[in-house]
């Protein structure tokens, strides 16, 4: 047995590579284990369980907060692939709660009420890796020193209006570019400007991509808007409210996985995107007053 | 020579780098044509239930399973050695393999992201050092046909096996740097097979 005792769990290899298995793949909102088993069918990656999608946070409002742990289990028994669970920014003891549940990862999210509106959770303290928001690379940088093990865009959750995804995908992917060709001794200051740690830049700088896998959020309603995202640099996308508060779940969860494949080949996406049935409503991003924007949340 | 990675879903681009490294120019394949036009072929890790779903959904699905059937070298880690299995254990609802090894592959038996792990692991064919190998929600071997070759075992279970063209490992060597398994499946199955005129 002298091997097992050789095993290492919970290292950045393990938290990173869990999120490169991911890639080219779809996340998926659901509030219950019939949701889950819809998603699961429908070829989702994996599932991101919560007790009430962005759309419905909104419209109801009050504080979220990490969704039952009675309905998370139950989520997990229901689907043979990865489970994610939210925690509040800041709350260390939902993560430590959702750790002890054995969910696959954790979404540190401004979709929930901020527990800490100073600190984000040390999330080197978990076996358990952790995907966090950004909405441009300073924000992703201080995450990933925190420990997150992969980014999402954040976009505007809940609102079915996808313009707020693409500025923080462009804003991400525009400034690992411009690190990319800056001199070295430029990088101290892009660091400082960055308000992010050197090391961190300068790996961006080199290698010209995040450390970790980037995925897109908040706001992918239909199957193009989901390949735009990956045509715009998304290793993957999560779609939260976009389809379980749509016509037909199923068909329109099926016609986004196979346009996250197929992204850049046009008769695909016109195919996939036939007869789904109404989309959700959606709110403009322009039309919610700025205090109420989830993105702004998170520093 | 050419060799494809199956580009449905999952971490295609490491296998390609992975590949470079033993100075292969692999490339991504997902339609009918791409893959009809390889000698070989790679399936990556990610969601095996998501890359089957998505093989059927656009017609590869048998195209897959009557080219391995037929000789093609085929490498599988993970999602990918679930996929080239015979038998799968602890699967989905009616889920499917492409199948070709004659084994039982249990899905997720080592647990799930919390049980996660690396490890040191001795793999026959390959010299010199251990293999440094990351488990993700890892597969194992539950059982073997008699034609089948355990390459590496972990606490017990076979973690990496090899029958005639096919290579599968429940870990991921793509995410490591270390190419010797992908230089093995190049050198030792891909050329074989070659040689043989398949």
């Amino acid at each position: 047995m002298a091997k097992e005792n050789s095993a290492q769990t919970g290292t950045s290899r393990v938290k990173r590579g869990m999120a490169e298995m991911l890639k080219g793949g779809v996340i998926m909102d659901v509030v219950n284990a019939e949701q889950a088993r819809i998603a699961e069918d429908a070829g989702a990656v994996a599932v991101m369980a919560l007790e009430r999608v962005p759309a419905d946070i909104r419209a109801q409002g009050g504080v979220a907060r990490m969704s039952d742990p009675g309905m998370i289990t139950e989520i997990q028994k229901s689907v043979s692939i990865p489970v994610m669970a939210k925690a509040r920014i800041g709350h260390f003891v939902e993560a430590q709660i959702l750790q002890s549940l054995g969910v696959d990862y954790i979404d540190e999210s401004e979709v929930l009420t901020p527990a800490d509106y100073t600190h984000h959770i040390d999330k080197w303290n978990f076996t358990i890796p952790f995907v966090c928001g950004a909405t441009n690379l300073g924000e992703a940088l201080r995450r990933i020193n925190e420990g997150a093990a992969m980014i999402r865009s954040k976009g505007e959750a809940g609102t079915g209006d996808v313009s707020n995804a693409t500025t923080h995908m462009r804003a991400i992917s525009d400034e690992i570019r411009r690190l990319s060709s800056m001199r070295e001794d430029e990088l101290y200051v892009a660091a400082k400007e960055l308000q992010a740690p050197y090391d961190l830049v300068k790996e961006v700088a080199t290698t010209g991509k995040l450390p970790v896998v980037l995925f897109t959020a908040g706001g992918i309603a239909t199957p193009a808007d989901a390949a735009m995202m990956m045509q715009l640099g998304a290793d993957g996308v999560f779609v939260g409210s976009g389809i379980f508060k749509s016509g037909d779940p199923a068909r329109r969860a099926a016609a986004i996985v196979k346009s996250v494949t197929f992204y850049d080949d046009a008769k695909v996406l016109a195919e996939q995107s036939k007869g789904l049935g109404e989309a959700m409503v959606g709110i403009n991003v322009a039309d919610i007053p700025a205090p109420h924007r989830l993105a702004e949340r998170g520093w | 020579m050419k060799i494809g990675v199956l580009a449905l879903q999952g971490d295609v681009a490491e296998h390609i780098a992975s590949l470079g490294d033993c100075g292969v120019i692999a490339s991504g394949v997902r339609s009918k044509q791409e893959i009809e036009s390889i000698d070989a072929l790679v399936i990556p890790g990610g969601e095996s239930t998501t890359i089957a779903k998505l093989a059927k959904a656009f017609g590869v699905f048998d195209l897959i399973k009557s080219r391995i059937a037929s000789g093609m070298p085929t490498y599988g880690s993970c999602a990918g050695m679930i996929l080239i299995a015979d038998q799968i254990l602890d699967g989905g609802v009616d889920q499917e393999s492409f199948g070709g090894i004659d084994a039982q592959v249990r899905r997720n038996a080592f647990g799930r992201q919390v049980d996660s792990f690396e490890t040191d692991l001795t793999f026959a064919g390959i010299s010199g050092a251990s293999f440094r190998a990351v488990f993700i929600r890892a597969p194992w071997v539950e059982s073997v046909g008699t034609q089948v070759e355990v390459l590496a075992s972990f606490n017990g279970h076979p973690v990496a096996i090899r029958q005639g063209h096919l290579l599968a490992t429940s870990f991921h060597p793509e995410l490591t740097g270390d190419n010797r398994i992908h230089r093995f499946f190049v050198d030792q199955l891909c050329k074989e097979s070659t040689k043989a005129g398949i």
